[in-house]
């Protein structure tokens, strides 16, 4: 094989894609499948904004509305900022670190198909039925009550992507800690790959609880099971536990990569190291230790009693500490800089407030005594958007921004760049901010219109206004990026000017096995002590120009996904259609077949020569 | 690195499972795909506890009158020799000894089967009694964690099978003995999940 592409046509690029194992395109896939995701996920966010802009509205029905409101948080959740963050996670560490590619590029692909075909599957709900309808959270006595077939989309939807999250997770951990290059040592890494890899080993704990919670779920509602059902001695509380023992550090999966990326910003656009560098690695660490010991304070009105609420209260105040040293190391590191204020730095710069005013109502619903007043409230959902929204997507817009010319090799806009922002930081607050006082008045979450005698009119058309902001900002963002990749204009490594991190010192557009030779790690920030010193030639490299090894692509991944994909309306018509079990072990047929077909046959991937190595000056 | 190479036993390394990234990198992934497994059971485990003698009221069925240890011991010591099997296997694989492996194995198996075989006539006779899947949530929990141990059981076992076959004319090679390593680690796995429900589930719950 030639490490010089050719002209290729769709069919070939269509094939390439299908069956890539590179973690650089993964990346791509990741981005836009997230992305588009992101937009469905938005659009029902607004129907619900509209459905309540006005008292006693009817723009949608009661029972469409808890559809909606279902599928904007697990769509969001699930299928929008987690694969996005996968895609960051995927395009940007391996280049950290100084690795060829991850440490199973297979499953890197595999991974990657089951999110794809499960959020599909989810919301081909909207097409078969009706969608899941008991919120993101699905307690499992309203899910077993629901009728239709919503619920067991949810359950087989998420079960599928679930697994795809916990393979790349694996795949994360092993990357980071085997394949780092010569002189990456641990408290070297940058905070990106720090926090990638904590968040990894949060997956790895996290996910198998809900595994089994959505099994239960399928177990009970299509096969007859009775583990929720209290009349046959079940117990719908399980139910709970499992999903928060999940569910909890679902949310440090999703913020410490955020975390990561405004810390990476910092650093670059103020022009400094990042302050207390060590101590965001062990404020990382502990947030992600703590994170497993406080899944009880979404029970706190349960009834678990006062010395368990008191506990779980504790213990999520404890948080509070390693997030507040991040933010005070992130002010210091800004501190005392030579900040330039571009779009991504503009987020981070935005996020600070932001997230501390998430992080405050977080404190107040740790009091379990509060909580009972704010439980299920307006309180609550203005609490987590702004966590969620004022952490995790402000990260993401920034990290698009930020890493759009090393993985594209082109530059957003940054004038449109910036009316993004505007309008979506001044679209979140006007929204969620305003939600607080609802709560503090009343408004209970998931209720799907108010009485206009109630009070709520004014906030709320004050909230469906500041929803309609955010929706301008991303559609700039949309134009943004079609603009950039119609005018392609090429603008090389190290586009910032600033990069400190390894993955700025790669030539662009990045050749397929990345460094050609394996850079020689020299400290903290090592690109940017090469380029002090006056490196001319970028890296220091620790190895000579060699033969590099490289695994072969594969169809095998997506054909694993399809079988499980089929399988999955097997089990859905259970009890119900006469080729419903024949359709289940048909789908999962093909799954074995094909996991035995790769284990049987040899792959041992290719050698790109030397000779062939010293002519390439880097391209796709 | 040549993954076809032909190795003595003089030239063959101590950890043949770890000398190539590869190796390294699927003994350390295993090892953490063990732990997820790990928390999986944990989970099973705690929700038979929670459910463990609830049912309908009026329930005939409990731990007490339903298990007999006789035949749960006998498959919990035909497991256990099997994961020593499996060692003795790994212990030829260092030497260089592909017979002595794959014989070892072949051995493994068949305990396997033996275990699995059991597994399905204690189920059989338990359903026969009216304690069917669907009975009870505690018939649910039993059958969910026991069943679940007993799939991984026979993905074990076809796992195993496949790798005695295809390797049978082939040898050892770098590129396989990683493959059998961890196609043990995970046997190991599965015996020490059995140790647990062996204790919680039967002796807990006809002595405890």
């Amino acid at each position: 094989m030639s490490s010089i592409a050719k002209k290729k046509g769709f069919g070939s690029t269509l094939w390439d894609y299908l069956t890539t194992v590179d973690h650089k395109k993964i990346a791509v896939m990741y981005l836009a499948a997230g992305g588009l995701f992101f937009v469905i996920g938005g659009i029902e966010a607004m129907l619900i904004r509209i459905q309540l802009a006005k008292p006693d509205n009817d723009f949608v029905s009661a029972g469409l509305f808890n559809e909606i409101i279902t599928m904007h948080g697990t769509t969001m959740i699930f299928l929008a900022a987690m694969p996005i963050l996968f895609g960051f996670m995927n395009a940007v560490m391996p280049l950290q670190i100084g690795a060829r590619d991850v440490a199973f590029p297979f499953l890197n692909s595999l991974g990657f198909w089951l999110f794809l075909f499960g959020g599909i599957f989810l919301n081909l709900s909207w097409f078969m039925g009706g969608a899941p309808d008991a919120g993101w959270t699905s307690y499992a006595s309203l899910s077993l009550a629901s009728p239709g077939h919503g619920i067991d989309f949810y359950a087989l939807g998420l079960q599928i992507a679930g697994a795809g999250t916990y393979i790349g997770g694996i795949n994360f951990l092993v990357t980071i800690i085997n394949m780092r290059a010569p002189g990456m040592t641990y408290m070297r890494m940058p905070l990106f790959t720090w926090t990638t890899f904590v968040a990894s080993a949060l997956i790895l704990f996290a996910f198998p609880p809900l595994t089994v919670g959505i099994f239960f779920l399928i177990l009970d509602r299509m096969f007859g099971a009775n583990f929720f059902d209290h009349t046959m001695g079940g117990n719908t509380i399980i139910w709970e536990h499992l999903f928060w023992i999940f569910g909890h550090p679902e949310v440090y999966i999703l913020i410490l990569p955020a975390f990561g990326i405004f810390s990476e910003i910092f650093a670059l656009f103020a022009r400094k190291r990042l302050f207390g560098y060590s101590s965001m690695v062990f404020a990382t660490v502990l947030i992600g230790f703590l994170g497993f010991m406080v899944w009880a304070h979404h029970m706190f009105t349960v009834g678990l009693g006062p010395t368990a609420n008191a506990i779980f209260a504790v213990a999520t105040m404890a948080i509070a500490v390693p997030t507040g040293m991040k933010i005070f190391n992130w002010l210091l590191t800004i501190w005392g800089g030579s900040i330039k204020v571009t779009t991504p730095m503009l987020y981070a710069l935005a996020f600070i407030p932001s997230f501390v005013a998430g992080g405050v109502t977080g404190i107040m619903q740790a009091a379990a005594p509060l909580d009972y007043q704010l439980h299920d409230s307006y309180f609550i959902v203005a609490h987590f958007h702004y966590v969620i929204v004022g952490g995790v997507v402000l990260a993401i817009l920034a990290a698009v921004h930020l890493y759009w010319p090393l993985m594209f090799n082109q530059m957003l806009s940054e004038k449109l760049g910036k009316w993004t922002f505007w309008f979506f930081f001044i679209g979140f607050h006007l929204t969620f901010f305003i939600q607080h006082f609802l709560g503090l008045m009343g408004m209970p979450r998931r209720v799907f219109t108010f009485g206009a005698n109630q009070g709520w009119d004014l906030f709320n058309l004050i909230s469906s206004i500041g929803a309609a902001f955010m929706a301008v900002g991303v559609v700039i963002l949309v134009v943004n990026i079609i603009i950039t990749v119609v005018k392609n204009v090429p603008v090389g490594n190290d586009p910032w000017e600033d990069g400190r991190t390894l993955e700025w010192a790669i030539p662009q557009p990045v050749p397929f096995y990345n460094f050609k030779q394996t850079p020689l790690v020299r400290g903290l920030d090592t690109f940017w002590i090469e380029k002090m010193e006056g490196n001319k030639e970028g890296m220091t490299y620790a190895e000579p120009l060699s033969d590099i090894h490289m695994p072969n692509g594969s169809i095998i991944p997506i054909v694993m996904t399809i079988g499980l994909f089929i399988g999955a309306f097997g089990a859905l018509y259970n009890g119900e259609k006469d080729w419903a079990i024949p359709v289940l072990v048909l789908g999962l047929a093909i799954t074995f077949g094909a996991m035995a077909v790769r284990s049987l046959k040899d792959d041992h991937g290719f050698h790109i020569h030397k000779e062939d190595l010293m002519n390439d000056e880097g391209g796709k | 690195m040549d993954f076809n190479k032909k190795y003595t036993p003089q030239t063959w390394p101590d950890h043949p499972e770890q000398v190539t990234l590869e190796g390294k990198n699927k003994f350390l992934g295993f090892w953490l795909f063990l732990g997820g497994e790990t928390v999986l059971f944990a989970s099973l485990f705690a929700t038979y506890l929670a459910l463990k003698n609830k049912g309908p009221s009026g329930m005939e069925f409990s731990t007490n009158t339903l298990f007999e240890l006789p035949l749960v011991f006998v498959m919990t010591m035909i497991l256990l020799t099997s994961s020593l099997t499996s060692v003795y296997a790994m212990y030829h694989m260092k030497n260089h000894n592909f017979r002595g492996m794959q014989t070892w194995l072949a051995i493994t198996v068949l305990l396997g089967l033996a275990f699995l075989g059991l597994e399905i006539y204690e189920f059989n006779h338990y359903v026969h009694l009216g304690f069917t899947y669907g009975q009870s949530a505690f018939s649910s929990a039993f059958f969910t964690l026991v069943g679940t141990h007993g799939l991984h059981v026979v993905v074990g076992l076809v796992w195993i099978i496949l790798l005695i076959l295809r390797n049978a004319k082939r040898g050892f090679s770098l590129y396989n003995a990683p493959k059998y390593y961890t196609a043990s680690l995970y046997w190991h796995f599965i015996d020490v999940v059995w140790v647990f429900i062996f204790t919680v589930v039967y002796l807990m719950g006809v002595v405890g």
